[in-house]
């Protein structure tokens, strides 16, 4: 098992929560009924990130169906980029970038963030537009 | 001469800065089509991204507080260049316009401000060049029509998705190549015109972004392209740092140059307005030459 993966599973473990209530949270958040996939693979075949994920986008959907706690513990949400491909080419109308956000939200919102300052260097700081900064704190920090 | 038409114009934070040769070309072109783009006033960063989950009113403020300077200036609309500012400002405002029990929650929680209303629309500069001028009116005032120049748009992901905020056709949008068109230019086909660049992962995904963005400007060159057109300051950033990599990494590299649509426009006006990549002015001169010797 990667490091990753480990620190990953370990960061889940400290939600304290079944996947039933993750499975119900991510459906409160999102407004999105996960259970409306039903696997066409649509979201996948356009994702421009997918290769970059650990489970493609249907996957974790499919992962959320069978409460299987690999949805949250796959770097996939935090690999997503909200650029909203799967959402205007999805037979079934599931926002799954909305999905994403629910999941990465369940993390962010008891304080485990996914960047920090501390990791950027004055000079990447410096080079990035603001625009770069604000959506990656926005999306990865809570 | 005629007195200008005002707009109002929301910049956001990156046509201040890294993106400023957006705002001072835009704000050209327009003005050489009649228009003023004109700042709001006390105008805050919008947020960049749209706040995703359903509960989260908090991040509706920054974008509702731009809507009530609208307000407050008299006008029903805001006017953007930046794609991500049109994007979150108008999922901000079709999140609350309308919406009665979110209105009433947003204005009480801010109470320093006056009561948004819920009447403000937001618009990109896209739709005003297609809808309003039309495309006649803009290649009337082509003084240097930019004839055999290929240019391939790049419209990344928020001015078309998702559905409810498209300015165009989501998967097949023409607006970039009509301007073009009426630019005198060729607009170019190409398969990532409509892809994401990656966004704002390259703050620490970078390698990601940069394989990304080397396959769309393959793609866009194997295609025949002269330049990438875009209205996207995050896109122009990822596109253009990628390339500084390239043009270190692999010998002989040649580069294309990534401009703005409002750049474009500026050329095939004959308006002097921030600055141009030097290759492409010289480009289009030679192209110019050549016609003329024709």
């Amino acid at each position: 098992m990667t490091k990753a993966k480990q620190t990953a599973q370990e960061e889940f473990a400290l939600l304290e929560l079944s996947m039933d209530e993750i499975v119900d949270k991510v459906e409160e958040l999102s407004g999105e009924n996960v259970f409306d996939c039903y696997q066409c693979g649509m979201c996948s075949a356009g994702c421009p990130l997918a290769e970059e994920m650990d489970l493609l986008p249907n996957q974790v959907l499919h992962a959320l169906q069978m409460k299987d706690p690999e949805a949250m513990s796959a770097n996939s949400m935090w690999i997503c980029a909200s650029c909203y491909t799967c959402q205007v080419r999805c037979p079934k109308g599931v926002d799954l970038a909305k999905v994403m956000e629910a999941m990465r939200q369940i993390y962010l919102r008891k304080r485990m963030d996914h960047v920090s300052l501390d990791g950027l260097s004055h000079r990447e700081i410096r080079r990035l537009p603001q625009i770069a900064i604000v959506a990656s704190f926005r999306k990865k920090t809570g | 001469m005629n007195k200008l038409e005002k707009l109002t114009y929301f910049p956001g934070c990156t046509l201040k800065d890294t993106a400023s040769d957006f705002e001072i070309s835009g704000m050209a072109v327009m003005e050489a089509l009649g228009y003023v783009l004109e700042e709001l006033e006390r105008w805050n960063c919008c947020g960049t991204v749209f706040s995703l989950t359903d509960d989260d009113l908090m991040h509706q403020i920054g974008p509702v507080r731009d809507l009530i300077r609208a307000q407050e200036a008299g006008s029903e609309e805001i006017i953007t260049l930046c794609s991500m500012c049109y994007a979150t400002l108008k999922r901000s405002s079709l999140f609350v316009n309308g919406n009665q029990e979110r209105l009433d929650k947003i204005n009480a929680f801010m109470n320093k401000e006056i009561d948004y209303e819920g009447k403000v629309s937001v618009h990109h500069l896209l739709e005003v060049l297609r809808d309003r001028i039309g495309w006649e009116k803009v290649e009337e005032r082509v003084t240097n029509p930019l004839e055999g120049l290929s240019v391939a748009p790049f419209y990344g992901c928020t001015l078309l998705r998702p559905q409810e905020i498209a300015i165009d056709d989501p998967d097949a949008p023409t607006v970039l190549q009509d301007l073009t068109q009426a630019l005198w230019a060729t607009p170019i086909d190409y398969a990532y015109s409509v892809e994401c660049c990656g966004a704002y992962q390259v703050v620490d995904h970078r390698d990601v972004v940069i394989e990304r963005t080397h396959r769309i400007m393959s793609a866009a060159r194997r295609a025949g392209a002269d330049v990438i057109v875009t209205s996207c300051p995050l896109c122009h950033f990822n596109l253009s740092d990628t390339q500084k990599e390239l043009v270190r990494t692999i010998p002989d590299y040649e580069e294309m140059p990534i401009i703005y649509f409002t750049q474009l426009m500026a050329l095939g006006f004959g308006v002097e307005a921030g600055k141009i990549p030097a290759s492409l002015k010289a480009k289009v001169k030679r192209l110019q030459t050549v016609k003329g010797e024709g």
